[in-house]
């Protein structure tokens, strides 16, 4: 019985003991990610010496993480070049597709570089700055019947992904037939199996995979309107607002996003694919 | 061709980065439960009280985190506290106050029952002895519980842990977030590696929940006998 109770005694005993430890060390790793305080606005950022930028870490070439743990793409060198500028040092957060603009509206970040996407329901929960990248549907096709031009599309099958901005311009537009998969693996398969003339999606999803597939084209880059990836702050940031907006201008008159392109994007897309296909001017 | 694709998990400090995400997982766990137990504890004792007020805020505390679901617990106090409130800790404290506050709801209902599960025997011997209230449930009926309650509190435990899987909708890097960072990083030229990677991942939750799973099978058992 006293044995018993002494077992019992030193298996409590190590228990707080574990958790002790494990409250210690966790919390010690948790402080280097406290959050910074609810100003954003410029002045804040730079008594602060930290600019907190929310980024994607799946999405490469914009913003991913190497196999070395070191976040890397087309966002992650603007974040950087912007931290640098404001003479702070950078600090990301990861984030997804959907809290994006969570994430600023609860303050854990000052700015969004993650792919972002500018659309008139964005625009009225966060503030977009000037755009640095552009993004629109293009179509591939078999280099040996490559289609060049809209109007070889009349009539024949086009392989669309539900849901993208490619499926809604030939929706609205008509005079094709739509193929239409639920993933990307599916419409991929689909056109390397001649189900259809051509394929259409987000151009820089197509550049990458021909580069993969040498043996198609992207035939026409850009169809239908136009769509702005811009950074984005919380809703009435002015002060971080302007100034983003003149680093934007500054470093499009530098060339910088055409050297952002040629180091992060490049590799991914290929010859076929030149910079003024993505980068403003 | 097969070879290379295993070495996605060891090339760079893929490896490292893994079990830093699994790190990440295991003391929000601990934690969130060490003070879930605690908290559930004293609300499972207040639950056995006769006060009907106090039993029916304590009923409506549980039921509100036995019904919403984790993922919007973990929304509310990351997006929606701090910006009502002006609280802003990291995220990886929110993420345990969310699950503290769940775990000690759902065990203030296993100590509950355990409670009301001591025979009334046990509790009128007690007080024939003329132990306090506090005597009585810190010598008869507490200890008694916790010998009914340790299955079903393991079982909690394994499932706090599986649920720290949404913490990377929270921006916290957990072990599932740094698999897809290596998933997507590596899909142009292994589009294979996600195999790999989900397996490490589930053959780490697994070394960690199995043991538990026996522990409380092997209680459970013992109990019947």
């Amino acid at each position: 019985m006293k044995k018993n109770k002494l077992k019992r005694r030193i298996a409590i005993w190590s228990v707080v003991i574990v958790v002790l430890l494990v409250t210690f060390f966790g919390f010690r790793s948790s402080l280097n990610d406290s959050t910074g305080g609810s100003d954003s606005s410029v002045v804040a950022i730079k008594k602060r010496g930290v600019l907190r930028v929310a980024v994607f870490g799946d999405l490469p070439p914009y913003g991913w993480v190497d196999e070395h743990g070191n976040r890397r793409g087309y966002d992650l060198r603007l974040a950087r070049r912007m931290a640098k500028d404001l003479g702070v040092k950078a600090k990301f957060t990861q984030v997804n597709a959907n809290n994006r603009v969570d994430t600023l509206n609860s303050d854990k970040a000052d700015i969004v570089l993650a792919n972002f996407t500018v659309t008139p329901e964005r625009k009225q929960v966060a503030d977009f700055a000037r755009p640095y990248m552009k993004v629109s549907v293009g179509v591939i096709s078999p280099k040996n019947a490559p289609i060049t031009n809209e109007r070889q599309l009349k009539n024949k099958t086009v392989i669309v992904n539900k849901g993208t901005t490619a499926e809604n311009y030939f929706t609205e537009k008509g005079g094709v037939h739509l193929l239409k998969f639920d993933s990307k693996t599916q419409q991929f398969n689909a056109i390397k199996n001649k189900r259809a003339a051509a394929l259409a999606d987000d151009n820089s999803y197509l550049y990458a995979w021909v580069k993969r597939n040498p043996s198609y084209t992207v035939g026409i880059k850009n169809i239908g309107p136009n769509q702005y990836i811009a950074p984005a702050v919380k809703k009435g940031n002015k002060s971080l607002l302007d100034w983003t907006n003149q680093e934007i201008t500054k470093l499009t008159n530098q060339g910088f996003f055409v050297t952002d392109y040629n180091k992060e994007l490049k590799p991914y897309f290929g010859k076929e694919v030149k910079p003024s296909d993505i980068v403003l001017n | 061709m097969e070879h290379s694709v295993i070495n996605v998990l060891f090339v760079g400090n893929n490896f490292a980065r893994i079990m830093q995400g699994l790190w990440t997982s295991v003391w929000i766990s601990v934690d969130s439960l060490a003070a879930g137990l605690v908290l559930g504890t004293l609300l499972g004792i207040l639950r056995t009280l006769p006060s009907k007020p106090l039993r029916f805020i304590l009923r409506l505390y549980l039921e509100f985190f036995r019904i919403v679901p984790t993922i919007v617990l973990l929304y509310l106090v990351y997006y929606i506290l701090p910006r009502s409130f002006n609280i802003s800790w990291p995220a990886s404290w929110m993420a345990i106050l969310a699950f503290a506050l769940w775990v000690a709801a759902e065990f203030s209902d296993i100590v509950r029952g355990a409670i009301e599960s001591v025979p009334v025997t046990q509790k009128e011997s007690g007080l024939a002895l003329g132990l306090s209230k506090t005597q009585l449930f810190r010598y008869v009926l507490l200890p008694q519980a916790v010998q009914l309650e340790l299955p079903a509190t393991i079982n909690l435990a394994t499932r706090v842990i599986k649920t720290t899987s949404l913490l990377m909708m929270i921006s916290i890097m957990d072990v599932i977030a740094i698999g897809q960072q290596i998933i997507e990083a590596n899909n142009q030229k292994y589009p294979t590696a996600v195999f790999w990677i989900y397996g490490l991942i589930f053959i780490l939750y697994f070394i960690i929940d199995y043991p538990l799973s026996l522990w409380s099978k092997k209680l459970a058992a013992k109990e019947n006998r």
